[in-house]
């Protein structure tokens, strides 16, 4: 007898296996239309009104002047200065915090319950370390009288940023081999010299791409900087400015979008450019020296 | 025997060790700022909380006046929205979320096809979410305005639809939620189905199973574990999300049940009042903000839960 | 470096294992072993998979000091000191017997750094370039060496890179120099080359090798120690690892004294 073992398109199983390809094909251009709308729309329309003169000057007072809102570079250097101290925060302590899983601890409920707490605090709102951050620093004014302020700002940063760091930092140790430890420490070579010379060196790419990609995502934040840095209209002149109310990009968005005025909305618009234009620079800057590193 | 004289170190001196035990103690050190962060927040925020707790009760939870006038305050509309907003958009983003996981894990298209889409999808979560509320709020609203008219014509006798949409609302605000969580919920399955040994798949092909059989009965009952794990993630993400929602929710505390009207989240509650609220209106907002975390922390410490202890051994 | 005085009339043992049990967590791992490890001599344990020979071969310069809950009983005296005593300094340990290990282990740095990073550690004050190179000579790996000291250990093939390695552990000059399989990942002419820089390091350093090779142990040691592994009794699957016989090579490859050892080394288990 001789079987058929032709492909028969008008079996029921296999129609419904091409109808379920479709869908999940569908599924997936709608995940990525998205990002498409999005992108698009923030390119044109910010690119469109981007110029110098806007990267440089200070944003004007909604309804002050209905045809020219100013420009956001006190914002975009806002949006540094905070992510910067958000960093020197968050990257030695969560380094450190990584370095002490990986490499010293031996899985004792000390570590377990570290682990445990950076997940969990990896899963708390933004707005909640916002909160926190008022009810410590910026009404009880414990740093040096100031209430306001781009510190502030940049503590509850880091805050959102530190459980990132101590996670690629950790997963990053993790991936140094075995025998690299034990040639370091097989010449008779300290833990800490072990650690600093030749564990952290070897997973320093990956430990540095996780890190700055959390920084990007702390850098587009706003929810922990709405009542903690508050919003500026003026350029910073002196150090001690970082006391005093600081403007991030992602803030003047959100002010000027729920402004009425045209003006306010373009420059939220072009601030909405220049954020997106960063963010997904670092992004895919970070991705491709990660891939360049893992196909050597 | 080899001569020893030119090495100096042979017994390390006291600074060599202290620089050793002090690094070690340090990291622990460093280690314990987590705990104490987490710990401080759930402090702050409670106690914070307490006069309001004290003089609220269980009541904050059922009743929705928020009235700084006369001091009344219950939260059931922002609790109420938190729910609805974070669990429809879990509905619309699981089966888009899956569904693209499953289509670029599986060897339906070219690899690099599968890695670009992945990539987008990992960008998208790169955009901030004030970009997100901004495009929400000009493009995206405006857009699906006559297409949320038309489900209240047809559908307006249920419940859930049975108010107009004039703007800014729950529904536009559930949208936006699924853009936002659809890339942890995609990243995450991708991940878990990739994980899934190839044997697993082989033994389903090996058996004369089709493509979606072996998919449905042995590739995603595999992966379950790791998708649950990130759906919860997602569920406490969109809980806790604020600035996209806050700019199209509409910010009102006047309760309905549909979701095409405005209405609050607890984040968005917290992002427009916190910066000017006194008296026993902060400590209410704290109240809130304690409901949040718990919310949150009870679905994250559930998401470890599950992909711990429902991961299969292969 | 000071003796007990029980044990000054053998001086030429290096290390002596004096009722030493090795368990991971619950599990022992090997259990009683007694043994003399001559000075200036190559020894080598051999015996099954999971009789505990690497085990045991880590605990004599506390490598398993790194391994979650594993702990030994008895002592372990170099040069007469006990090495599990508490004041001692596992780094101090390791800077006096130094290890090669089984998988090839460069640094990922250049050749030249691969053996001044152990130096330096080790405080050395002499002329940097002369060790390298020394120590490059010894492990004779130089000539093929001598043009790229600033290129990365990994530019080296397999058995160079291993050269590599015992170079590096010769440059702390350690008083001995552990070998934990050192030729299992490599080819048989880089294992001859391998075995031919052994005869001329015994001269310096006294070398303790674990090898699943008999023939190597046959043909680079001078001693050899038999382990074996034996079911608990009662349970099955768990196996205990115990030193079955210890002497002179010759003796033990011609003449076994146990049944085991007769049947390990004619190829009948293991």
């Amino acid at each position: 007898m001789k079987r058929n073992l032709n492909y028969k398109p008008k079996l029921s199983r296999n129609i419904s296996n091409r109808l379920l390809t479709l869908i999940s094909g569908i599924f997936a251009s709608i995940a990525v239309l998205p990002l498409v709308l999005v992108i698009t729309y923030v390119l044109i329309k910010g690119g469109s009104l981007i110029n110098l003169d806007l990267l440089i000057l200070e944003p004007q007072p909604p309804g002050d002047d209905l045809e020219n809102a100013g420009g956001i570079g006190n914002a975009i250097v806002g949006t540094f200065i905070m992510t910067g101290i958000a960093s020197l925060i968050s990257i030695p302590i969560g380094v450190g915090g990584g370095i002490y899983l990986s490499e010293y601890s031996k899985d004792g409920t000390f570590s377990r319950f570290i682990r445990f707490g950076t997940n969990v605090l990896s899963g708390v709102p933004s707005i909640i370390s916002g909160v926190f951050v008022y009810a410590v620093i910026v009404v009880s004014k414990v740093i040096f009288g100031s209430m306001f302020s781009g510190i502030a700002g940049g503590i509850a940063l880091s805050i959102l940023m530190l459980p990132t760091v101590i996670k690629t930092t950790d997963e990053g140790l993790k991936l140094v081999p075995n025998d690299l430890r034990n040639a370091s420490l097989g010449v008779g070579a300290s833990m800490f010299t072990t650690i600093v010379y030749v564990t952290l060196p070897a997973s320093f790419r990956s430990i540095a791409t996780g890190v700055v990609l959390g920084l990007a995502r702390a850098a587009g934040e706003t929810a922990p900087l709405i009542f903690t840095a508050l919003f500026s209209f003026y350029h910073i002149t002196s150090f001690s400015d970082i006391f005093y109310e600081m403007s991030s990009l992602s803030v003047l968005i959100y002010n000027f979008a729920l402004e009425p005025y045209e003006a306010q909305n373009e420059l939220a618009w072009a601030a909405s450019f220049v954020l997106v234009i960063i963010l997904l620079g670092i992004n895919i800057i970070s991705r491709l020296i990660s891939n360049l590193a893992s196909e050597k | 025997m080899a001569s020893n004289k030119d090495f100096l170190l042979r017994n390390r001196t006291r600074p060599e060790k202290i620089i050793d035990k002090g690094f070690k103690s340090l990291t622990v050190f460093m280690a314990s700022m987590v705990a104490f962060v987490l710990i401080s927040i759930l402090l702050v925020v409670f106690f914070e909380s307490t006069e309001a707790m004290a003089r609220y009760g269980l009541k904050f939870l059922i009743t929705s006046d928020w009235n700084p006038v006369t001091d009344q305050y219950g939260a059931f509309t922002a609790i109420y929205g938190t729910l609805i907003t974070s669990l429809l958009s879990l509905v619309i983003a699981v089966p888009l979320g899956v569904g693209t996981a499953i289509f670029i894990t599986e060897n339906f298209i070219p690899e690099s096809i599968k890695n670009i889409i992945g990539l987008m999808v990992e960008l998208l979560a790169a955009i901030p979410s004030v970009v997100l509320g901004l495009w929400a709020v000009f493009v995206m609203e405006p857009f699906i305005r006559p297409f949320l008219s038309l489900l209240y014509k047809y559908l307006g006798w249920i419940p859930f639809l049975s108010t107009e949409p004039i703007g800014p609302g729950m529904a536009p605000a559930i949208l936006i939620l699924v853009v936002m969580i659809l890339p942890i919920i995609t990243s995450i399955s991708r991940d878990s189905l990739n994980q899934v040994p190839f044997k697993l798949r082989q033994a389903a092909y090996g058996i004369g199973a089709t493509r979606w059989t072996a998919i449905f009965n042995v590739i995603l009952p595999a992966a379950i574990s790791g998708i649950t794990g990130g759906v919860l993630l997602a569920l406490g993400r969109a809980m806790g999300e604020t600035m996209a929602v806050t700019m199209i929710i509409g910010n009102s505390n006047n309760f309905s049940w549909s979701i095409l009207s405005p209405g609050y989240t607890i984040s968005a509650m917290l992002a427009n009042q916190f910066g000017e609220a006194d008296g026993s209106q902060v400590s209410s907002l704290m109240y809130a903000a304690f409901i949040l975390m718990i919310l949150t922390l009870i679905v994250n410490i559930f998401a470890q839960w599950i992909v711990k202890s429902l991961s299969l051994k292969y | 470096m000071t003796r007990s005085p029980e044990n000054s009339h053998e001086c030429d043992v290096s290390v002596s294992l004096q009722n030493v049990s090795i368990s991971y967590g619950k599990i022992d791992a090997v259990r009683n072993v007694y043994c003399d490890i001559p000075k200036g001599k190559v020894t080598a344990l051999i015996g099954p998979s999971g009789c505990g020979k690497s085990t045991v071969l880590r605990a004599i310069n506390r490598m398993n000091d790194l391994i979650p809950d594993c702990s030994l009983k008895g002592r372990i005296l170099f040069e007469g000191n006990d090495l599990y005593a508490p004041e001692v300094d596992p780094v101090e340990v390791r800077r006096r017997i130094g290890m090669v290990f089984q998988q090839p282990n460069p640094f990922p740095k250049s050749i030249y750094e691969n053996i001044a990073f152990g130096a330096r550690v080790n405080g050395y004050k002499g002329d940097m370039n002369e060790l390298v190179e020394k120590s490059l000579r010894k492990a004779a790996v130089w000539e093929e060496c001598k043009d790229k000291l600033n290129q990365s250990g990994y530019s080296l093939s397999g058995g160079q890179q291993q050269r590599l390695c015992i170079a590096r552990t010769i440059a702390i000059e350690p008083d001995v120099i552990l070998m934990d399989e050192p030729c299992s990942a490599l080819d048989p002419i880089s294992t001859l080359k391998i075995e031919e820089t052994m005869h001329e390091l015994k001269k310096s350093f006294t070398i303790i090798i674990v090898t699943h090779n008999m023939q190597q142990a046959l043909r680079v040691s001078d001693m050899t120690a038999f382990y074996n592994a034996e079911a608990i009794d009662g349970t099955s699957g768990s196996k205990v690892g115990y030193l079955v016989e210890f002497g002179d090579t010759e003796l033990i490859f011609k003449s076994p004294s146990e049944k085991a050892t007769q049947d390990y080394i004619s190829g009948r288990f293991g």
